[in-house]
């Protein structure tokens, strides 16, 4: 497959494929991030849906697809992928079906399965070579259901299951990380608030073959307490301030695609969204505030920029 | 026509090569997993065409079976026990997508506690998912019962995936003559699979298995999958016909062994139903009017050829090789509900558990309950449901637990 290239902002896909009125909250950030993909992805595609969010999109009888969908269950989208993938393999293979007629396998799950239920099937499918394309729409905890938390929500978050004043203790699962180890043709981190730099890596993620694995952080103003206008700030911020770090894993190395200069501090992008509210008033909570930055600078500290 | 000494689990394999089957999402489990080795090897050596995938998991494996299925392709797949159930949440799941394929499951009995060794709690599991369920007694019927199993699932008005159950070690690991049809005669029973309009093609997007909100939709859809699993029992009879006009061997949905005067009929299903027959034939020859009666079909469950077989008789003992906790035994239960009420049913229906986790029913014992059938019918009363258990068992039970207690003792004393 060919790459297409996506040099600046006009060079976006101008019609847009997605439809509209989907069951999903004003100013998801897992829509924006769907909607830009789409785009690039087209409908010659047949998305694996996982138990979350999202498969809120296909309500019998409607859907925002051009393409084709499949819901399969929480924990096995990965699964479903390879019987689909291998299907129609199959039926090229024999010639039981013409190539015009194949279909690019997209795996789209929320971080609930991605980082927990359904990583043991990811994790079979890099494995196994599969060529598909893994979509993860990570608003940072068990969205569909309340926004509990799961293993891809931050430390110190305010969740429906962590209300404490300090919010959530654990931290945020490295699934980049994860993915990459497996040694996958390419993982990729997105944001719908940078909407080239996602073109560009769907599009790279297009034109290669097996295992590409892309997380979409989706800011959700429901889960994350924030007007749905702010969305796309929000998003630009985790950016800037090196919370959500841009970068693709390819040909065995790991290149950061946006190096934010300067990098804003991290509480420009916290203090924007309740579920972290509580960092802030009644008092500042420093010695929080002071480990989640220096999170963050030790992350940027290990990257050459 | 070759005829040849298959294990259950090589019969199994040979029915998916038969059927010409195009995909094989694999995980392996004892006493399942030669059906697996069995095709990879026929695949690797390119005996047969087709493609395997080893899953993480039978979760995975049900999910990647359906999948494909959804795709278009002909599908086979195997597992047992806990990996029936592992995968249960995807068993009923792809049921609904109305995507055919088999599913072979070799039965082994149910932790806890853990054995490897046959009863029919894995695939009663699996009862009311949707799968239609085909109950095998011999090898040769494991094979043919794939054959027939694709016919049935791919029917139009059926279109639900089978599972042919087998019992582990007693059909599984045991050799039968059996005869392998000749793939000509196979493809005149069974044409290639037509996924109609269940499949993903680029020129014909299609959403499969979404989300409905709200119980109407929902109700529309499950009473459908049920009329479609309903529909099954003449589709069946149809399919059971065509197999015998080709193949000359019958398999009827329900099978009835020497029942023509019986006056008290054994009801059981799988395997042992072969003991029962040997013990039919002795009971005969000392004079019993006696009978068997073996549904091969369990879903859909062939309630009017049961109640057409045991119209008349006088006592029905029904010999259950699983166990629903608190309840008893799931084919008594079944064959009351389709026996209540009905004037011609038999007036005695006696229950009994036995055979669980490999156990073995004795020809004694198969007297013993058609005694004590007998004694019920003179009575006007049945007995409660038993336990086919005897009292040398218990003994040899009870050293074990002196065994357990004796080395317990022996290790608290070391403190």
């Amino acid at each position: 497959m060919t790459e297409r290239i996506f040099k600046r902002m006009k060079d976006l896909p101008s019609t847009h494929l997605l439809g509209t009125g989907t069951p999903m909250c004003a100013g998801c950030g897992g829509l924006e991030a769907l909607h830009e993909i789409y785009d690039v992805l087209g409908p010659r595609t047949v998305f694996i849906n996982a138990a979350g969010c999202m498969t809120l999109l296909s309500v019998y009888p409607f859907t925002p697809f051009r393409g084709s969908w499949l819901y399969t269950a929480m924990a096995s989208a990965p699964a479903g992928a390879q019987g689909v993938r291998d299907g129609l393999d199959i039926l090229l293979e024999q010639k039981r079906m013409p190539p015009e007629e194949d279909l690019e396998v997209v795996v789209l799950t929320g971080d609930g399965a991605a980082y927990g239920m359904g990583l043991s099937a990811t994790s079979g499918a890099i494995e196994r070579g599969l060529d598909f394309l893994y979509i993860c729409y990570d608003n940072e905890g068990y969205g569909n259901t309340g926004q509990q938390f799961s293993a891809a929500t931050p430390h110190a978050a305010k969740t429906a299951t962590s209300g404490g004043p300090a919010g959530f203790r654990g931290y945020k699962k490295d699934l980049f990380a994860i993915w990459a180890a497996h040694q996958p043709a390419y993982v990729a981190t997105v944001i719908g608030a940078e909407p080239l730099d996602l073109a560009q890596k769907i599009a790279r993620a297009k034109s290669l073959e097996g295992p590409r694995l892309i997380i979409a952080l989706a800011p959700c103003p429901t889960g994350w307490d924030y007007e749905p206008r702010e969305s796309v700030d929000i998003g630009r911020l985790a950016v800037k301030t090196g919370a959500w770090p841009l970068k693709e894993y390819v040909d065995g190395k790991v290149v950061h695609t946006r190096i934010p200069h300067p990098r804003l501090p991290v509480e420009e992008y916290l203090k924007k969204q309740g579920r972290f509210a509580h960092l802030f008033s009644p008092v500042r909570n420093e010695a929080l505030l002071a480990e989640i930055q220096e999170r963050v600078d030790a992350y940027w500290a290990g990257v050459d920029e | 026509m070759t005829r040849r000494l298959l294990t259950g689990n090589a019969a199994a394999a040979w029915g998916a090569r038969l059927a010409e089957v195009d995909y094989v999402p694999a995980f392996p489990i004892t006493p399942q997993t030669e059906i697996i080795e069995t095709l990879a090897a026929w695949l690797d050596a390119g005996e047969m065409p087709g493609r395997m995938v080893t899953l993480e998991s039978e979760h995975s494996m049900i999910t990647a079976a359906g999948a494909a299925a959804a795709t278009g392709v002909r599908v086979f797949s195997a597992t047992s026990s806990q990996g029936l159930l592992y995968g249960m949440e995807m068993v009923y799941t792809v049921a609904g997508w109305r995507a055919p394929f088999v599913l072979i499951n070799v039965s082994r009995g149910l932790a806890s506690p853990l054995t490897l060794e046959s009863d029919h709690d894995d695939i009663l599991a699996a009862r009311d998912s949707g799968f239609l369920q085909i109950h095998c007694s011999t090898c040769q019927e494991v094979l043919d019962s794939v054959l027939l199993a694709y016919r049935l699932g791919e029917d139009q008005r059926v279109r639900l995936p089978v599972i042919v159950n087998l019992d582990g070690f007693y059909l599984s690991f045991t050799r039968e003559p059996v005869e392998i049809p000749d793939p000509q005669a196979v493809s005149g029973f069974l044409p290639d699979f037509d996924p109609e309009t269940t499949r993903f093609r680029a020129s014909a997007p299609a959403s499969q298995a979404v989300a409905v909100l709200g119980g109407s939709p929902y109700s529309y859809f499950r009473y459908e999958t049920h009329l479609g699993a309903l529909n099954a029992v003449a589709v069946y009879e149809e399919a059971a016909a065509a197999f015998s006009e080709t193949f000359g061997r019958s398999h009827p949905a329900v099978e009835a062994y020497r029942c023509d005067d019986a006056e008290i009929v054994f009801v059981m299903i799988g395997s042992f139903a072969t003991k029962a027959k040997q013990a039919v034939d002795r009971l005969r020859d000392a004079g019993w009017a006696i009978g068997l009666v073996r549904p091969r079909l369990l879903r859909p469950f062939p309630s009017g050829q049961l109640l057409a077989v045991l119209a008349g008789r006088q006592g029905v003992a029904v010999i259950d090789q699983n166990i629903s906790m608190g309840k008893g035994g799931v084919l008594h239960t079944e064959l009351a509900s389709a026996l209540y009420g009905k004037p011609e049913a038999p007036p005695i229906l006696v229950g009994f558990i036995g055979g669980l986790g490999g156990r073995d029913i004795s020809p004694e014992e198969f007297y013993e309950i058609a005694a004590v059938t007998r004694q019920a019918v003179a009575d006007g009363v049945a007995p409660e449901p038993r336990l086919l258990y005897t009292h040398d068992e218990l003994r040899e039970m009870r050293k074990l637990q002196a065994i357990a207690h004796t080395e317990r003792n022996e290790l608290e004393s070391d403190r």
